[in-house]
């Protein structure tokens, strides 16, 4: 029959019209300002530099080594080397940015600074409301801005911080065990013969292959 | 009380005008009338776009907007002073002055059709005998103006939506004179107000209603759907249709050109509902006689909005004509239904009283409209697409 289909379709909107101020299911907008939804865990925008502890400059992960700055498809990273060493979350001196700046209206969340990074120094955030008045300098962060403490990670991706912490720990201990050995080594070569000069870079040099192979494991 | 009260305009006009001299009282009387009506239709204008807004989108489940006061009462306050604050922008090539004189003269002759429409008891601002006449007249010229501002853009998406507009209009300009030909058959005078008394009388406390007839409900579902086309109301805004000619005739117009036309849309969808209101739904009469306390005014007021209301639900509802499917279903549909109506009032005028009127004019009309539905809408069926040279 003619005109069956309009009033089947008229009493449809009369019953969305007359639901949605019955029940609160039916309006899925969130009305954003006011109403928040938790964003996702693989939510992520623009990259953040982790520290451990404290002290965002005494914590650094970030080791200057420059990979993120030549991989960085948009060239939005920008590193300048220190002359000076400071001892890492390790303990053991490293060489660590002097200046890094990220253009954030540049970065196209891409990810590959993260993917690249050996050092697990460069993570995505999950911060969006980063509107300012300034579109040149507002959003050129600079190294204290970028810095993030290790919790900040926790909280923001909690799964993979975790993997990432537990990575860190094993390498730590391996290189604690390596260092231990040579130390051990040492002491018996001081006992066994003279004035051998020990070997100076140990220290410094032991992590790099222990943190290549980790990184290997992972991208298996 | 209840006098003063259904009077309240008229006795306010009548005091406000009697601070003048006496030979200036009757134009300063004229003045009021017209100035009342182009304050209050804009006013109604602004609430119906704000319930259009908010209706459709809980139709839609969601909000609509909330944003501008409490649960966004001001937002027709803050389109005003957007659209009023906007650039005015006239193509290099367009035809500047008719390009400026459209959307004027389609809120000039849209307020024009208020002038016969009976508002209240005493309340019609030209009390004219042809009243109907002068509003379809009136009414027709507003296709002029969609035209002038389609022509005048020297745009392709402008003319083409003008021209379907033009034939569109033009079209259903038929079924609607033809609808409302049976009422005026029926009641014998062509003034509005006549209509309107002949509707204002009880029986058992039921209204008189032409609606509540079977010659008059036809007639007045053939009228909603010719009033719909006309106004270029979804589901029948091929002129305007965004998906396909951007927004057809009024493309190139912004600003407060651009509010205009969406005044004038509106402002003549009210007034062609109060001439639905007062040919099929007894004007300003109430719809009960024990609420006939209620001023009459208020009934004609909320006669409009009932059906601006019909009109915004329809527009959530029905998805947008094909040019051909509208022009068959005004051709082959609803004009011959009206043909017949005519014939159907014709046939209850001359039976009489009684049941026996009742039952044959409904049977005609029901086996007509099955008739019609089945035969004049039938769909050709096409199969299924072949390729001679592709494939």
């Amino acid at each position: 029959m003619l005109g069956e289909g309009i009033l089947k379709g008229l009493g449809e909107t009369a019953k969305n019209f007359a639901g949605s101020f019955v029940s609160a299911e039916r309006l899925t907008t969130v009305q954003y300002p006011e109403e928040r939804i938790a964003p996702i865990e693989a939510t992520r925008d623009f990259p953040f530099l982790v520290y451990d502890g404290n002290d965002w400059e005494a914590g650094m992960r970030c080791v200057a080594c420059q990979i993120c700055e030549k991989e960085c498809p948009p060239k939005c990273i920008y590193i300048v080397k220190s002359t000076d060493k400071k001892p890492d979350a390790l303990g053991k001196p490293q060489i660590y940015p002097a200046r890094f700046d990220i253009d954030i209206s540049v970065c196209m969340s891409c990810q590959i600074c993260v993917e690249v990074c050996p050092f697990e120094a460069i993570k995505m955030d999950t911060e969006f409301e980063l509107s300012t008045t300034d579109r040149f300098g507002g959003l050129l962060y600079d190294k204290k801005e970028l810095s993030k403490s290790n919790e900040h990670y926790h909280k923001i991706h909690p799964t993979e911080a975790a993997e990432v912490d537990a990575r860190l720990a094993e390498e730590k201990a391996k290189a604690d065990a390596k260092a231990k050995a040579a130390a051990v080594a040492a002491a018996a070569k001081a006992a066994a013969g003279p004035a051998v000069p020990a070997k100076p870079a140990s220290p410094a040099a032991v992590p790099t292959p222990a943190v290549k192979a980790a990184e290997g494991d992972r991208k298996e | 009380m209840i006098e003063k009260a259904d009077q309240v305009f008229i006795l306010l006009a009548h005091w406000l005008a009697s601070f003048l001299p006496g030979p200036l009282q009757h134009p300063a009387m004229v003045l009021l009338g017209v100035v009342g009506i182009i304050v209050t239709f804009p006013a109604l204008f602004a609430i119906t776009v704000l319930l259009e807004r908010k209706g459709l989108g809980r139709m839609q489940n969601r909000y609509g907007p909330n944003r501008v006061g409490p649960y966004g009462i001001f937002q027709p306050v803050a389109d005003g002073i957007k659209s009023l604050t906007k650039e005015d922008i006239v193509p290099l090539s367009a035809d500047a002055v008719v390009h400026f004189l459209a959307p004027v003269f389609l809120v000039v002759v849209v307020f024009m059709g208020y002038a016969v429409l009976p508002i209240g008891r005493n309340m019609t601002l030209v009390n004219m005998d042809a009243g109907l006449l002068f509003f379809f007249a009136i009414g027709a010229s507003s296709e002029l103006s969609v035209f002038m501002a389609g022509w005048s853009s020297r745009n392709k998406y402008s003319l083409l939506g003008a021209m379907r507009a033009v034939a569109q209009m033009i079209s259903y300009e038929v079924p609607l004179l033809m609808s409302s030909l049976a009422v005026v058959m029926m009641t014998g005078s062509l003034s509005l107000n006549r209509i309107v008394d002949a509707q204002n009388q009880y029986s058992y406390g039921l209204p008189h209603w032409y609606i509540f007839t079977p010659w008059g409900f036809a007639g007045f579902v053939l009228f909603a759907i010719a009033a719909t086309a006309e106004t270029n109301r979804s589901p029948f805004d091929l002129p305007e249709g965004e998906s396909e000619l951007v927004a057809g005739y009024f493309t190139e117009y912004s600003g407060f050109k651009f509010a205009l036309f969406f005044l004038g849309e509106y402002v003549g969808m009210m007034g062609i509902s109060g001439l639905g209101a007062t040919l099929f739904l007894g004007g300003y009469s109430a719809p009960l006689q024990i609420l006939g306390f209620v001023p009459s005014w208020f009934w004609f007021f909320s006669k409009i909005m009932l059906s601006m209301c019909v009109f915004i639900w329809v527009r959530g509802t029905l998805p947008r004509l094909r040019q051909d499917q509208l022009m068959n279903f005004a051709w082959k549909f609803v004009l011959p239904l009206t043909l017949l109506n005519l014939g159907v009032a014709g046939v209850w005028r001359f039976m009489g009283e009684g049941l026996m009127r009742w039952v044959v004019c409904s049977a005609i009309l029901l086996v007509a409209y099955v008739f019609m539905a089945r035969i004049g809408m039938k769909r050709e069926h096409f199969g299924p697409r072949s390729y001679r040279y592709a494939e």
